[in-house]
């Protein structure tokens, strides 16, 4: 019965979207009031029924309801409450119902936020919202309904993939699908903005904070992802270059690049078809990921089942989406006049190096992704683009990047000197130098590069502190607006990634050992004995246990704990690692074959700084919640003179 | 000149939807990492029937002068049980000659497992110790390969077999070695 009724939810919902996609751009185009506001009470209504719906799918994953398909294939009676929650979202067709979900509390957030947007602007923006709406939900209904029933209802269910059985994984998806669909508002505010005919600081400072929340959720999701395969793939690794990272990487660049160049708009009033384009770009990579995930064109470990006449519907989506969107863009944006020459050497010089590099970047992801995919079919040779491509075309990109960021803060608008903006960053500079010559002569003489990646980590906290000191100079910490701390927190947390990552990737050191019950090894610095094995039992799975315990100078340290995992319902193992971090490293063990006689297979990793990765992902993800809270964006721009109502768009 | 500029990311994004679609209806799978048996001689096989009474099963059943689907399966493998009816339906309704290993799988279960769904298998053996797998380059179950008459591998897949692939591979290969 629930089902049904989410299942109903759902229909309605597409009516309501059908209806909020059309009308009030009809309304737009003639200028009737009428027809306009019914975009804000038809985009509240769609989210409820949504909301509905969604909420019938988790009640019957909470109370195990064995009648619906979607139930069976992928929960499991003995779950914890926790992953029968998650497991909702933990397939397909729920995934896809959580996409529709964001998609819809989005439009209503625009809906309900966006009182001070013109008529026609916030009519079209919501129209637009409703389109990529019914997009989903037609999907949903048509290819992937998740409230099919199935008779007679099995005694219990299939159980969830055992990779995904995980707090980490829990909300990874959903904080990603924030920020995949938050991008659908900043592309619904540049597909209106070219209807529109009009891009201007007003446009910038609306689209904003919708830009910038998406982005926040983004690199929470990204982070969240690369901090599961940290620890639950067990192989000491933080990120893969899998086809799957990628994806969600490249509409992370280009996000970061619209971020950018949305203040050029802003505030000079300029760039403005490029960063329609980006606009445009960052929600079609999105898309693309959801293509690349579920249409089975690539491997990847992110098992979805996989459907080529699903990748069709999807694929035909993209190109309705970003085809419409771009044919739009070629039409429309060579009329969107931008003002003024620019000097290199200004602020917006700088913005403009940082969304070539960003976009350099974005394009470089995107081609090592895509092409095995093109190899594969123009000549059927296989190949495998991974970490080698990307260390040696993604990473030298970065560096001009990382080089130029914290200078851009210190040149002003429109015309700046170069080298007072040096001159005040000499300090930081001077401590990033330092900073590579001691990791070179201190920690590891082989690597320059390493060393060299670690000064940039350094040249970014530091550089990012001078910006600080520099701005509290003229007034004071509290008087600073929100968006430029914000811009300082992301800039130095940046730095705290690259620092963790190249010191994890670089400095690591790592043993495998075949060790029996007493066994007792020595690792950087550690001794460890192997004390016993156990057999644990989990509530949907059997565990092997290896209790190590790690003593240094004679005394007792810590306690690790890797088990092995065997879940019973899918016979799947998995490897569930034991880390004990101090914030500076990470002492990671994870446990592999073995038995009694032979002894087990340990694997010891000594991980300096890694912790800093997840951290710095999460202060860049705070300095753009900061940003976020600044005044200029609840106060809005400065209403220009209202066009009247009856005017045409044009 | 400058319009021409706008609209080179509109043809980008269709060279690429078009490289999309043409993967996408090509059948091709990008799992399949292809076999180094394919155009060989399938590997030794000799092992205890798995149906009591019958004789063992060795490599003679694969030289007969007519096409052999060999399946490697096992009774607590999920994916198997998807491709079950796939494999009855091509014994029952297209006569193929399919050779079933259980791998790695007790006796009695395996036969439980297929009393209850049904016997494709014209004659079965049993890989208790998952040796002849290793021979045959198996990554897991299930795994199915096309062998013709003279014993030469021609298609290996990994994984269960779909509608698809009996329709599109197995069907037309079976026909095509039988002329």
């Amino acid at each position: 019965m629930v089902a049904e009724l989410g299942h109903f939810a759902l229909i309605l919902a597409l009516a309501v979207a059908l209806v909020q996609g059309t009308l009030p751009l009809v309304g737009a185009a003639r200028g009737d009031d009428r027809l306009m506001a019914l975009g804000r009470t038809a985009a509240l209504t769609q989210a409820a029924l949504v909301i509905v719906s969604f909420a019938a799918l988790t009640q019957a994953y909470v109370t195990s309801d064995f009648s619906v398909a979607n139930v069976v294939a992928n929960s499991h009676s003995a779950k914890p409450l926790l992953y029968k929650i998650s497991g909702v979202w933990g397939n397909h067709e729920g995934s896809m119902l959580l996409w529709a979900l964001i998609l819809a509390v989005f439009g209503a957030a625009v809906a309900l936020f966006g009182a001070n947007l013109p008529d026609t602007l916030r009519a079209r923006v919501l129209a637009i919202q409703a389109l990529i709406g019914v997009g989903f939900l037609a999907f949903l209904l048509f290819t992937s309904n998740p409230f099919e029933r199935v008779f007679p209802a099995p005694a219990d269910g299939n159980g969830l993939n055992p990779l995904l059985q995980d707090p980490g994984l829990a909300f990874h998806p959903p904080l990603l699908y924030l920020g995949y669909v938050g991008f659908s508002v900043t592309y619904a505010f540049a597909v209106a903005a070219l209807l529109e005919g009009r891009v201007d600081a007003a446009w910038a400072r609306w689209v904003r904070p919708w830009t910038l929340a998406a982005w926040c959720f983004l690199t929470l999701g990204i982070a969240l992802g690369s901090w599961w395969a940290y620890y639950i793939l067990g192989w000491g690794g933080f990120w893969f270059w899998d086809p799957v990272e990628n994806a969600s990487l490249m509409p992370w660049l280009a996000g970061t690049a619209l971020l950018h160049s949305a203040i050029v708009v802003e505030k000079r009033d300029a760039l403005k078809s490029w960063t329609v384009l980006l606009a445009i770009l960052a929600f079609s990579l999105s898309l693309l990921g959801t293509f690349l995930v579920r249409s089975g064109v690539l491997t990847s470990v992110h098992a979805f089942a996989q459907d080529p006449a699903r990748g069709l519907y999807i694929l035909g989506f993209l190109i309705f989406v970003t085809g419409g969107g771009l044919a739009l863009y070629a039409w429309r944006a060579p009329k969107l006049a931008s003002q003024g020459l620019f000097q290199p050497v200004s602020r917006e010089g700088a913005l403009i190096l940082n969304n070539l590099l960003l976009c350099t970047l974005a394009a470089t992801v995107l081609l090592g992704t895509l092409y095995p995919l093109f190899l594969d079919l123009l000549t059927g040779a296989k190949v495998s683009v991974g970490p080698p491509f990307f260390n040696a075309t993604f990473v030298p990109v970065c560096a001009p990047l990382f080089a130029a960021l914290c200078v851009g803060p210190f040149l002003g608008w429109k015309r700046a000197e170069l080298w007072p903006a040096l001159m005040r960053l000499r300090l930081a500079f001077i401590v990033a130098v330092a900073a590579a010559i001691v990791a070179l002569t201190l920690i590891d003489s082989r690597s320059m590069l390493a060393a060299l990646a670690f000064g940039f980590g350094v040249w970014l906290i530091v550089g990012s502190l001078a910006q600080l000191a520099d701005r509290v100079r003229t007034r004071t910490l509290r008087n600073l607006p929100r968006a430029t701390l914000g811009m300082i927190v992301s800039h130095a947390a940046l730095g705290v990634v690259v620092l963790g990552s190249v010191a994890t990737s670089s400095w690591n050191v790592e043993l495998m050992q075949v060790m029996k019950p007493g066994d007792r090894i020595s690792f950087a610095g550690y001794a460890v004995q192997l004390d016993r094995m156990d057999e644990v039992q989990g509530p949907n799975y059997i565990a092997e246990r290896a209790t190590l315990s790690v003593s240094v100078g004679g005394k007792p340290y810590t306690v690790l704990q890797p088990e092995r995992r065997l879940f019973t319902v899918q016979r799947r193992q998995v490897a569930e690692t034991a880390i004990q971090t101090n914030f500076l490293r990470d002492l990671y063990a994870t446990l592999g074959e073995g038995d009694p006689k032979q002894g087990w297979v340990i694997r010891l990793y000594l991980n300096p700084l890694a912790p800093w990765i997840w951290l710095g992902a999460a202060l860049c993800a705070l300095g753009g919640f900061i940003s976020l809270s600044d005044r200029r964006l609840r106060v809005g721009a400065p209403q220009r003179t209202r066009r009247p109502l009856a005017q045409p768009a044009e | 000149m400058r319009r021409a500029l706008f609209i080179l990311p509109l043809l980008t994004i269709l060279l690429m939807a078009g490289f999309f679609a043409w993967s996408l209806t090509s059948g091709r799978d990008p799992a399949s990492i292809g076999s180094v048996l394919v155009g060989r001689p399938a590997p030794k096989l000799d092992l205890p029937a798995l149906r009591p009474g019958e004789p063992a099963l060795t490599d003679a059943a694969l030289r007969t002068g007519k096409p052999v689907v060999v399946n490697f399966f096992a009774s607590w493998c999920t994916p198997c049980l998807a491709e079950h009816p796939l494999f009855t339906r091509l014994a029952e309704r297209e006569g193929a000659v399919i050779v079933g290993v259980a791998w790695k799988n007790k006796r009695d279960d395996a036969l439980a497992w297929l009393k209850k769904l049904g016997d494709p298998y014209k004659l079965a053996g049993l890989d208790l110790d998952g040796r002849t797998g290793i021979d045959w380059g198996l990554s897991g179950v299930p795994e199915t390969y096309l062998v013709d008459g003279q014993g030469i591998v021609r298609r290996h897949f990994r994984g269960p077999i779909t509608e698809r692939d009996l329709n599109d591979t197995i069907l037309p290969f079976l026909k095509g070695a039988a002329k």
